[in-house]
Order: C-alpha cells, then sequence, then structure tokens
C-alpha cells in the first residue's frame, strides 16, 4: 500500500517536471525541472530495490551531468525563448499520431512482459550484486562503454581546442 | 521494535541531531576565530561572555536583526532558493553518520545513528555533488558579474575535487568491503601489535587520506582553495548580493560541510569510535562518543590551522592540481589498493 502511494506520488512529480520541462520559457527553469525528474527516477529506482542505481543517478545525473547543463545555460546568458503561435498542422496530426503511437507501445510492452507489475526487489540491489554483473556477465558492453565515452571525449576536446585559421591575405592587429 | 516505536525514535534522534549540529557549526565559527586570531597573536572574540563563547549567540541576532536586502535585479525564484538549498544538502548527511555503538535505554537497543543505510557512502557523496546547485544558481541568479564568475568558478572548483574526493574513498571501500559506514568503522578496531590501532590511515590508506582531506579543502571552498570568495579578487564571489539572514545560510552551510567532511574523515580513516575504553559501564557507553567527537574536533582544528597559514591557489593552479595531480595520484591508489586487496585473499 505504502509502495503504490510512494510510486504514484513521485511518478507525478516526476510526469510534473518532464511537462513543465516543457512548458518553462527560461532554460534555467526547465534545467530545474529536469532535476527534479531526476530525482524522484532515483526514487522510483529505490522502490524497485535498486539503491545502488539510486545512489548512482543523483550523483552522476543529477549531481555532475545537470550541474554541467546549468553551467552551459548560465554561461551563454540563454535568455527566455519567443512565443511563437502553434502550428494548426502540427494539432491536426500531432494529437491523434501521439494518441495512436502511446497505445500501440503500451500494447507491445504489454503483450512481451505481461500485465503483472514489477515487485519490490526485482532489480538487483547490493552494488555486490552490480558489481559481480558487470564484470562478468556484461564485461564486454562495459569496457565498449568506455571506449565510446573515451571518443565522445576526444571529440569535444578536438572541437573545443580547434583555432581559426586566418584567411590568406588577412593579418591580425599590428 | 513496533513502527510506531521506530518513528518516534527517529524523530527524537534527528532532532537531537540537527540541534547538535547546529550548535556545533555555530561554535566552529568561533573556534576558527579564536583560532585564526591567536595564530595572528591576537586575542579573538573575548568580549561577549567568558572567552567570547557567546559571541555566536550575538553574531546569531545580529543575522536575524539585520535588514535582509533583496537587490531589485536579481532573478528572485533561484535568489532566494539558492541558500535554501545549499543548507538543506549540508544538513542531511548527518542522516548517515554513526557517532558510537549502541544505546540500551527504556529496553530498546538503539544505533547511535539516524538511519543505517547499506549505501550510507554513496548518499553522503550524492548530498555533496547536489551541494554544487546551491552555489551554481545563487552565482547565476544574483545577476552581478562578481557574483557569476565566483559561482561559476566555485561549482567548476568543486565538480572537479569530487572526482579525486571520491576516488581516494573507494580504497577504503575495497579494505573494508561496504558501503555501510557501521561496517566501515567495525572493521578498524583492534590495534597491530598492541600499539599501533588499525586505523586505516595506518592501514594503508595514508595517500588516500592526503587526497581526501586536500580535496576536502577545495570541497568546501576553504583555504588554499577559497578563490571563489576571495574578498581581494570577487568581492565575496558567490554571496556577494546576499545580506542577513541568506548570507548566514550559506555560512552555515559551508561550517556545516567542513563538519560533515570531518566526520567521514573520522569514519573512514580515523576509526570513527574506536579508542581506548575504561571505567564503569556508563563510561564505556558514553566513551566512543567522546572518541568520535574528538577526532572531528581534531580534523577541524587542523582545517582550522591550515586555514591560518597557507595562501591561496591562483585558479589555473588550482585546476591543474585538481585533475593533473591529484586525479591520477586518486587513480594510482584505487589501482594499488586493489591489486593488495586481490593478491591477500
Amino acid at each position: 500500500m505504502l509502495h503504490l502511494v510512494l510510486f504514484s506520488v513521485f511518478g507525478a512529480i516526476c510526469v510534473a517536471g518532464a511537462v513543465n520541462l516543457l512548458v518553462q520559457r527560461h532554460p534555467i527553469n526547465s534545467a530545474l525541472s529536469l532535476i527534479a525528474v531526476m530525482a524522484s527516477l532515483a526514487v522510483e529506482y529505490l522502490l524497485l530495490g535498486a539503491e545502488f542505481v539510486a545512489a548512482v543517478q543523483v550523483i552522476i545525473y543529477a549531481g555532475a551531468i545537470m550541474v554541467l547543463f546549468v553551467f552551459v545555460i548560465m554561461l551563454l546568458n540563454a535568455g527566455e525563448e519567443e512565443r511563437v503561435g502553434g502550428s494548426r498542422v502540427a494539432i491536426v496530426f500531432g494529437i491523434p499520431g501521439m494518441l495512436v503511437g502511446s497505445v500501440l507501445t503500451a500494447w507491445v510492452l504489454l503483450r512481451y512482459s505481461g500485465t503483472s507489475g514489477v515487485e519490490l526487489g526485482a532489480m538487483p540491489g547490493p552494488p555486490k550484486t552490480i558489481g559481480w554483473l558487470l564484470f562478468h556477465d556484461f564485461l564486454l558492453p562495459f569496457e565498449v562503454t568506455s571506449i565510446l565515452i573515451l571518443i565522445a571525449i576526444m571529440g569535444a576536446v578536438v572541437l573545443a581546442s580547434r583555432e581559426e585559421i586566418p584567411a590568406p591575405g588577412e593579418r591580425g592587429e599590428v | 521494535m513496533s513502527v510506531t516505536t521506530f518513528v518516534i525514535v527517529s524523530v527524537i534522534k534527528t532532532v537531537i541531531a540537527l540541534f547538535v549540529l547546529l550548535t556545533a557549526v555555530a561554535y566552529s565559527v568561533w573556534l576558527e576565530r579564536k583560532v585564526v586570531g591567536h595564530m595572528q597573536n591576537r586575542w579573538g572574540p573575548s568580549y561577549v561572555g567568558p572567552f567570547g563563547l557567546l559571541q555566536p549567540l550575538a553574531d546569531g541576532a545580529k543575522f536575524l536583526l539585520k535588514e535582509d536586502l533583496t537587490p531589485p535585479h536579481v532573478y528572485k525564484p533561484l535568489y532566494i532558493a539558492a541558500p535554501m538549498l545549499s543548507v538543506i544538502f549540508a544538513l542531511t548527511s548527518i542522516a548517515v553518520i554513526p557517532i558510537g555503538n549502541w544505546v540500551d535505554i527504556f529496553g530498546l537497543h538503539i544505533p547511535l545513528q539516524i538511519t543505517d543505510l547499506n549505501i550510507g557512502l554513496l548518499i553522503i557523496l550524492g548530498v555533496t555533488s547536489m551541494g554544487v546547485y546551491g552555489v551554481a544558481l545563487a552565482g547565476w541568479s544574483s545577476n552581478s558579474k562578481y557574483s557569476l564568475l565566483g559561482g561559476l568558478r566555485a561549482s567548476a572548483q568543486m565538480v572537479s575535487y569530487e572526482i579525486s574526493l571520491g576516488l581516494s574513498l573507494i580504497g577504503v571501500l575495497i579494505t573494508a568491503g561496504s558501503f555501510s559506514l557501521r561496517t566501515i568503522v567495525e572493521s578498524q578496531q583492534g590495534r597491530f601489535w598492541g600499539i599501533i590501532p588499525r586505523w586505516n590511515i595506518f592501514h594503508g590508506q595514508e595517500v588516500a587520506f592526503f587526497i581526501y582531506l586536500t580535496s576536502a579543502y577545495a570541497e568546501t571552498n576553504r583555504i588554499p582553495f577559497d578563490l571563489p570568495e576571495a574578498e581581494t579578487e570577487l568581492v565575496a564571489g558567490y554571496h556577494t548580493e546576499y545580506s542577513a539572514m541568506k548570507f548566514a545560510m550559506f555560512f552555515m552551510a559551508e561550517y556545516a560541510n567542513m563538519i560533515t567532511v570531518g566526520c567521514l574523515a573520522t569514519l573512514l580513516f580515523l576509526g570513527g569510535w574506536n579508542g581506548p575504553l575504561f571505567g564503569p559501564p556508563l563510561l564505556q557507553a558514553i566513551l566512543p562518543v567522546f572518541w568520535f567527537v574528538a577526532k572531528v574536533f581534531a580534523f577541524l582544528f587542523l582545517y582550522i590551522w591550515v586555514r591560518g597559514t597557507l595562501p591561496r591557489f591562483r585558479y589555473d593552479q588550482l585546476m591543474a592540481f585538481g585533475w593533473k595531480f591529484l586525479f591520477p595520484l586518486a587513480i594510482a591508489n584505487l589501482v594499488i589498493t586493489a591489486l593488495v586487496v586481490a593478491l591477500r585473499s
């Protein structure tokens, strides 16, 4: 019972944060709503019994990645977005399309996994179990993911350090 | 014990812990002013009460009665929320910190910890990571160039040194085998050869303690890493535009972070509440708490001592030190510790 109540409350906070993310005009408010979404997701993980994943979600996602998002917004001095009028095409095709898509997705998922709920403790909880899985069953994906992240870092370094080559005939200031 | 008993005991523990922590924050300000004063060959607070002991009370009254000015150009929601966020995250980590063994009162067997999570250490790391938001949002919402620069510098510094902080703790985790703080302290019981205590600092984690110490100074924005709040550089950094109670909240958050970091160092490196026990059973129940407090006090004194002694790092020196020296050193410590533990078992 308490499980259901907590799930509903934090699920509602999560959805409200996500909707607020789209609705807010100033990007910093959107970033803060995303942090609220991350935090409520962490509580949902906790309700499933995956305490390590919940803690790591807060540390990495809400505590490091979102900080960098907030940095970028602060540095770029992003202002409020303009309000443009709604597009009628989007409403006519979008809303029915969204409804059909979500019904289809729900049908496929429920057919695959059944309509019974996920029980408490279904996920691997203790860090020991996760460590075991990560280094035994999922060793190859783990190592390949680290190389993926290395590629992303190298790309970021190259993009950030690219210097402008002056056009021929131009000189710098005397 | 039943649910109602558990809830009542937890509420009482929380109230006591918060009260003790807030008093400790107030008196660590007093301690700092006294110690730095004596280091600089002057008295420090000595008027208000004997030895200036009522100075924190006077400071509290001042902050409450001061004019709380909100500049017109700030972004109000975040301006008001940022100090609250700082204080909330600074005070939350006391929930998993154990200060002693057990207490048997009224037939109840109560651990001296608000909650013993089996991922206690990760919770503290998570709360520390979230604490960056108070600083970053304060700097941005103040809408002033000094605040923005100070806020950006402070948050970049905190994020960079969080990495070496976390990595230095993993060596302790590997030797202890658990994230639960109580288990880590219990693994440091006993002595080597009857004399040297089996604290982690003597048990192979000396380098890790050094890394932790330095990263902790940088995490809490203290000298020698306090460029984000240096008066000569940035007026007052991210809390330039704050006055009275909001400034006091940032102040409290900084000292509460110091105390949390000290408690963590005590638990992980200095053996927690382990210490010589003697005397009647009542004394034996209280002595562990006394040892814990003494060790945290020693750590805080070290903090204040360093503050009174060292000059501050320039910002590029600070970032280079964190990324190019501490981070590889922490990884090397991790690799060597893992190697030793794997070869031993």
